[in-house]
């Protein structure tokens, strides 16, 4: 079973790389590019039933795969 | 003082700082591999160095802080042992629970490499007792995320409780605005545990401990461990 994890920023944490690339898109000319924040995606193959894997991936989650300090994390599966 | 360096696969100043304890101290310390369990008995203080360990992959210090060896290391400051974290070592610190909030990426972006002034905070702690409170001492940066976070309710209980060890200052004295040069909260270059038996700062004290390389400002904060076991 193919799982999906995306960690993002908490709102109100700074974020300098997506504010970097909030600015080269508009340097670029992209048009209607309000606001960018950058996080980080997670491809995980899993097995087991899908409550256990959510279950697995919420440790992994809450063990390395995010810092709950300035991150959260969504589990897809 | 029996002291311990901990040798992450991508550390890097590991050999600077045996070099400083040994000066400070009189005995080599002894290098420990991430993946040994036990720290050697008699241990007095453990040693985080610089580097990139891992990679800096997934996050700086996220991997290191969970290597099979910190969980001696977390015994050790249960226990009110001494550890020290420099660099990517207090990335480790904040990463392993020892302690409070996270380094994210300098502000501006930019990898910073020069000397830099600091204001000791306070010299009742086996860390800095040689240093006098209130002086400004300059030491050497190096690093592409030193910009320390935490949230309101934490900054405000290390502030409330005496828990930064370092500021940013110039070499006047003067705290924070262009001497800070990452962003960190209320210019925190370093901190304490509750106990302060732990301290984890971004500044590298063990490359300012011999004159031919610019100044000794880093020395005292090795002896003032030396004399404390």
């Amino acid at each position: 079973m193919k799982a999906r994890v995306v960690v993002t920023l908490k709102n109100g944490v700074l974020d300098p790389q997506g504010k970097a690339i909030e600015g080269a898109l508009k340097s670029l000319g992209v048009s209607g590019v309000d606001s960018v924040r950058q996080g980080k995606v997670f491809d995980i193959e899993v097995t087991g039933d899908a409550t256990t894997a959510k279950a697995q991936l919420t440790a992994a989650c809450e063990k390395l795969l995010a810092n709950t300090v300035i991150e959260n994390y969504h589990i897809d599966i | 003082m029996k002291s311990a360096v901990i040798v992450f696969p991508g550390s890097n100043r590991e050999g600077d700082m045996a070099n400083a304890l040994e000066q400070a101290t009189g005995a080599r310390p002894a290098m420990l591999w991430h993946a040994d369990h036990e720290l050697p008995a008699g241990t007095d203080l453990v040693v985080l160095p610089g580097g990139f360990s891992y990679g800096d992959y997934l996050r700086c210090g996220a991997i290191a802080g969970r290597a099979p060896i910190m969980d001696a290391v977390r015994a050790h400051a249960a226990r009110g042992g001494l550890v020290l974290g420099v660099c990517n070592g207090f990335q480790i610190l904040c990463e392993s629970g020892l302690l409070p909030g996270v380094l994210m990426r300098n502000a501006n972006l930019r990898f910073v490499c020069k000397m830099q002034h600091l204001r000791v905070e306070r010299n009742d702690t086996a860390f800095t007792r040689n240093y006098a409170k209130g002086q400004i001492i300059e030491v050497c940066i190096a690093h592409g995320e030193g910009n320390y976070e935490a949230d309101d309710a934490t900054i405000e209980r290390i502030e409330g409780e005496g828990l930064v060890a370092f500021r940013y200052a110039n070499a006047t004295g003067v705290i924070g605005g262009a001497a800070n040069p990452n962003g960190s909260r209320n210019d925190i270059a370093g901190i304490f545990s509750d106990k302060r038996n732990v301290l984890g700062l971004m500044p590298h004290p063990e490359n300012l401990i011999d004159p031919l390389v610019g100044g000794i400002d880093g020395r005292a904060l090795f002896e003032s461990l030396a004399r404390a076991a």
